[in-house]
């Protein structure tokens, strides 16, 4: 396992160090210690590696990142695991602002609560929350799934398109166009899945789920007021 | 665009270390607020005596013997305590008034920054470090405080252009984010009667908390009633002599990150800022909620 | 009885109303009829103080020309020397905007790429993501990354020459965007993550920072994964200028980009483009003055667009402060879009030649503004490539002649004494004096 003090070496140093990882790296798991709130911390990553951050991160912890493991001991700042394509993030605490925002693919499982905004444009990411999630989320979502365990603020899943979320606890309200589905048999194994890939203790038959109206797809005149 | 840092102290045996916790927390949000710094302390009240903090851009020539001048002005002994451009006039509180009118006479470049019982504001242009060791902010004690650092958007970067604005007695504002409806409130402010001396956005805030208290609001109504009459992107820290309070807009884009132990409450517009609190590891750590008044009091 | 023989009683003229003009009217009407407003592509029609308002003061006796095509004129220019590793350098101060695929069809953007490289500056993406047709055909593209994140992924954002973080554009600052549903084929939707032939919506903020203060952050993220090697450029649009330029220097930006308001766009409301913003000319002067105030002119450069068409509005920018300017409405019509050779197909789509602005519904006649794979196979890409290079080269050639008009052995040293104005508007807006005097209004000593 590698050490990385990130006071004294620094952020550049770190990601430099990161990025050289290539495939078939065998330094595969990494310790970032003093994390102390900082931004960017392991962004870009593009290598099958684990690093483990102790303590809470800053802005966009794991951005963009692609293939390697993530896991923060702590809480993550805004922005977490923002554009994601693959690989897995883990919060063991919170999440602020913009969890997952526009994240193409991989797993983000978040143990505590999200703030607001969670999932916001993603893209094919698939977002597990143990806990709450804030206001906003899942805004103008265009696919993946989006998991929360507890409950969910106002306007859920405003404006959204393909996008599936599934809520075991109660939603303050859902946004324009956003309508609970009916859960079918295929939607509960995506949600088994996602479960247990998250170590989530749910079952899929506690949740609801939530989807498009596709009433703003094309413009009707009749729809005008939810623009 | 700003950074904002507010620490409230429930353990009164880490008082004595507000100002050195608070100097960490503001310096950390440097990145945020690079042009100009400032922090309202609530400190010790001394007995039966109000504080007036007043800035100088010539501090020799203006503090010299404004103690002595303004003493004799309106008749009553006047303490100054002068801390590098900044000097605290502690008087009897109800000579106050008397002392705001005769200053601007006394000494037409001094620009007032707060009164109050408790309450200090100290603020300049500069980077938050070299504001901090200004004013000697880490060796302050006090019950609580509020810390700003300003990346200024479209107002001019000058002292009076810093935060935190005084509200009213013993009572200030702090903000990130950006108003868009501060010009015509201004001038409705104006014709109300309420001083606004610049052209900044958060001035206008706290002159509209200022007014809505002074036709009756409490502090919590005059927030909740923010909500609704002002327009743009804004949390907002308060303070008061009692405590501190917290308001984000309903949108609420703009960073806060709140921290609780037994010891205190802690504000930070990023978790950095709050890193070196004691016991911040096992502190419960949250997200205010858009559109949703905080308040904490001793 | 009426007595048939009396002379008739004059009659009032009908009079049309300048306020409820036929134009107008249609309009009202128009919008009872469906309900929403017009969408449309381009920028703003309307007549605003503009370039030609301005004029250059050649060298004579007191200042010496130099001699055309034989003594030098430079035209290079870097972009990014702030923060970056490897700042671009190009060959002339003449970029291509971003415009996205999707708005375009694939080999407009090659072509655009061809056009670019063969002339030695850059082009741009746009929302929607990067094709391999355009890094294939781009010796330097500029990665654009918007609030839509539309196709953004770490493989494309490192391939990229620079990234340019988009706040807001000329023909809509504020704004997001709207590209209707005839235009989202198979490889638009798949590369937008959306179903097809939706109406899609764009949003106005980027979904993970608000403000100067979060985008410092942003950049820093930025920067971290593509190891600081490529130029972060801001672009916004024209609205408050000094102060957006001040944060986007004070957010780290290497380049700021300003779109004044005749920059086009694909698709957005009308009564956006036409009535929001900022002109051209009335943008580059707040700006320069913001860098020159922070000590960052020519430190950070600054590329100017919108309405740029003529190798005098490129010199007359860059006398005004600009580094380097961008084209993107020129460049569509130095491809082909609104040839007077398609006439017959713009009248037969209720329009006409100069007029065409449905950029939106894909049904572009020229094949440039489509995903119709009909209309796409009008257009040859190295055709329109070799049309705008030599394009670009007479820009530049039309600048050069200029500023060697004016005694100048670089574009650079082209500066606004060089300029005088033929109106007042202008003269306010370029702060150059009204011609033949030493004033212009807002200074005093008149």
């Amino acid at each position: 396992m590698q050490t990385f003090d990130l006071e004294s070496q620094g952020l550049r140093a770190l990601n430099e160090a990161l990025h050289a990882q290539a495939e078939n790296t065998n330094q595969t798991v990494w310790e970032v210690v003093n994390a102390r709130g900082s931004h960017a911390i392991a962004v870009g990553l593009d290598a099958p590696i684990e690093v483990n951050v102790m303590g809470s991160t800053g802005y966009y912890c794991a951005g963009m990142n692609s293939q390697a493991t993530i896991k923060v001991h702590g809480s993550a700042g805004p922005g977490v695991a923002e554009n994601m394509m693959s690989g897995t993030v883990i919060i063991e605490g919170d999440a602020s602002q913009y969890a997952g925002a526009t994240g193409h693919g991989g797993l983000l499982v978040i143990k505590g609560n999200a703030s607001s905004r969670c999932g916001i444009s993603m893209k094919g990411i698939d977002i597990v929350v143990h806990g709450n999630i804030g206001h906003m989320s899942a805004f103008m979502a265009q696919s993946g799934n989006l998991v929360v365990c507890g409950d969910a603020g106002d306007a859920l899943g405003d404006s959204l398109y393909e996008a599936r979320l599934f809520v075991r606890g109660s939603v303050k309200s859902l946004g324009a166009d956003c309508i609970e589905k009916e859960m079918r048999p295929e939607h509960v194994e995506i949600l088994r899945d996602l479960l247990e890939r998250a170590g989530a203790d749910a079952k899929p038959e506690e949740f609801k789920r939530y989807g498009s109206a596709r009433q703003l797809y094309n413009f009707d005149v009749d729809n005008a007021a939810a623009y | 665009m700003c950074g904002i840092v507010g620490l409230f102290i429930k353990d009164k045996s880490l008082e004595p270390q507000l100002g050195a916790l608070l100097t960490d927390m503001l310096v950390t949000m440097t990145d945020r607020g690079p042009d100009s710094a400032g922090i309202a302390i609530y400190g010790s009240e001394s007995a039966s005596a109000a504080k007036l903090t007043v800035q100088s851009d010539n501090p020799d020539a203006d503090f010299a013997t404004l103690g002595d001048d303004l003493s004799k002005a309106i008749e009553t002994p006047v303490t100054v305590t002068v801390k590098d451009t900044h000097a605290v006039l502690a008087m009897s509180a109800d000579k106050i008034a008397e002392a705001r009118q005769a200053l601007p006479e006394l000494r037409s470049d001094v620009k007032f920054m707060s009164t109050g019982e408790t309450m200090e504001i100290y603020k300049e242009v500069g980077l938050p470090k070299d504001v901090a060791a200004r004013f000697n902010l880490s060796q302050m004690s006090g019950s609580h405080g509020i810390g700003h650092t300003r990346m200024a958007t479209e107002s001019a970067v000058t002292t009076l252009g810093a935060h935190p604005f005084s509200t009213g007695l013993d009572q200030c504002l702090v903000h990130n984010g950006s108003l868009s409806n501060h010009n015509s409130l201004r001038r409705k402010l104006r014709r109300e009667g309420i001083h606004i001396e610049t052209q900044n956005d958060t001035e206008v805030g706290a002159a509209y908390l200022t007014w809505k208290m002074q036709t009756g609001s409490t502090l919590g109504e005059a927030l909740e009633s923010s909500l609704d009459d002002l327009d743009g992107f804004f949390t907002f820290v308060v303070g008061t002599k009692d405590g501190f309070g917290v308001v984000r807009d309903p949108i609420a884009c703009k960073p806060a990150v709140m921290a609780e132990t037994d010891q205190y409450v802690a504000f930070g517009s990023e978790y950095r800022a709050l890193v070196n609190l004691p016991g911040i590891d096992t502190a419960r750590v949250w997200e205010p909620e858009p559109a949703t008044v905080y308040f904490w009091n001793h | 009885m009426k007595d048939q023989t009396a002379p008739a009683t004059p009659r009032t003229e009908p009079i049309q109303s300048a306020t409820f003009s036929n134009p107008i009217n249609a309009e009202i009407r128009r919008a009872a009829a469906t309900g929403i407003y017009d969408i449309r592509g381009g920028g703003a029609k309307r007549r605003v103080p503009h370039f030609d308002d301005l004029l250059f003061l050649g060298a004579s006796i007191s200042r010496y020309p130099l001699e055309g095509y034989r003594e030098k004129c430079d035209t290079r220019v870097t972009l990014g020397t702030r923060f970056a590793k490897n700042p671009i350098e190009l060959d002339i101060p003449v970029t291509i905007a971003g415009m996205s695929f999707g708005a375009l069809s694939g080999p407009a953007k090659e072509a655009l790429g061809r056009g670019a490289s063969a002339a030695g500056t850059s082009t741009t993406t746009g929302d929607g993501g990067m094709t391999p047709e355009e890094r294939g055909h781009s010796s330097k593209l500029v990665y654009q990354y918007l609030p839509s994140r539309y196709g953004m992924n770490p493989v494309d954002l490192r391939k990229a020459d620079a990234i340019e973080i988009v706040v807001g554009q000329g023909a809509k600052p504020g704004g997001g965007g709207m590209l209707l549903g005839q235009k989202i084929s198979d490889r638009v939707a798949a590369m937008r993550n959306l179903p097809k032939g939706i109406d899609q919506r764009s949003a106005c903020r980027h979904p993970d920072w608000t403000g100067p203060d979060d985008l410092e952050i942003k950049i820093l993220e930025i920067r971290e994964i593509t190891g600081w090697k490529v130029p972060i450029y801001i672009k916004i649009g024209g609205t408050r200028p000094y102060y957006d330029t001040t944060l986007a220097v004070k957010a780290g930006a290497d380049v700021v980009v300003l779109d004044g308001m005749q920059g086009g766009t694909a698709a957005t409301q009308d009564v956006f483009i036409e009535h929001v913003g900022l002109p051209t000319l009335a943008c580059i002067r707040p700006a320069v003055q913001a860098l020159q105030d922070m000590g960052m002119h020519r430190e950070v450069q600054l590329v100017v667009s919108g309405g740029i068409r003529t190798g005098a509005d490129v010199a007359k920018a860059i006398a005004l402060g600009a580094d380097a300017v961008a084209i993107g409405t020129a460049a569509l019509v130095a491809l082909g879009d609104n040839d007077p050779k398609w006439e017959d197909e713009y009248q037969k789509l209720g329009t006409t030649t100069g007029a065409y602005d449905d950029w939106h519904e894909g049904r572009d006649p020229a094949g440039i503004t489509t995903q119709d794979p009909d209309l796409m196979a009008r257009f040859d890409p190295i055709e329109g490539g070799r049309r705008l290079k030599n394009y670009l080269k007479v820009l530049t050639l039309e600048a050069q002649t200029i500023a060697r008009a004016c005694g100048h052995n670089h574009l650079h040293n082209l500066e606004p004494e060089d300029l005088c104005a033929l109106t007042m508007e202008a003269a306010a807006m370029a702060k150059v004096p009204l011609a033949g005097t030493d004033w212009y209004p807002g200074k005093s000593g008149f």
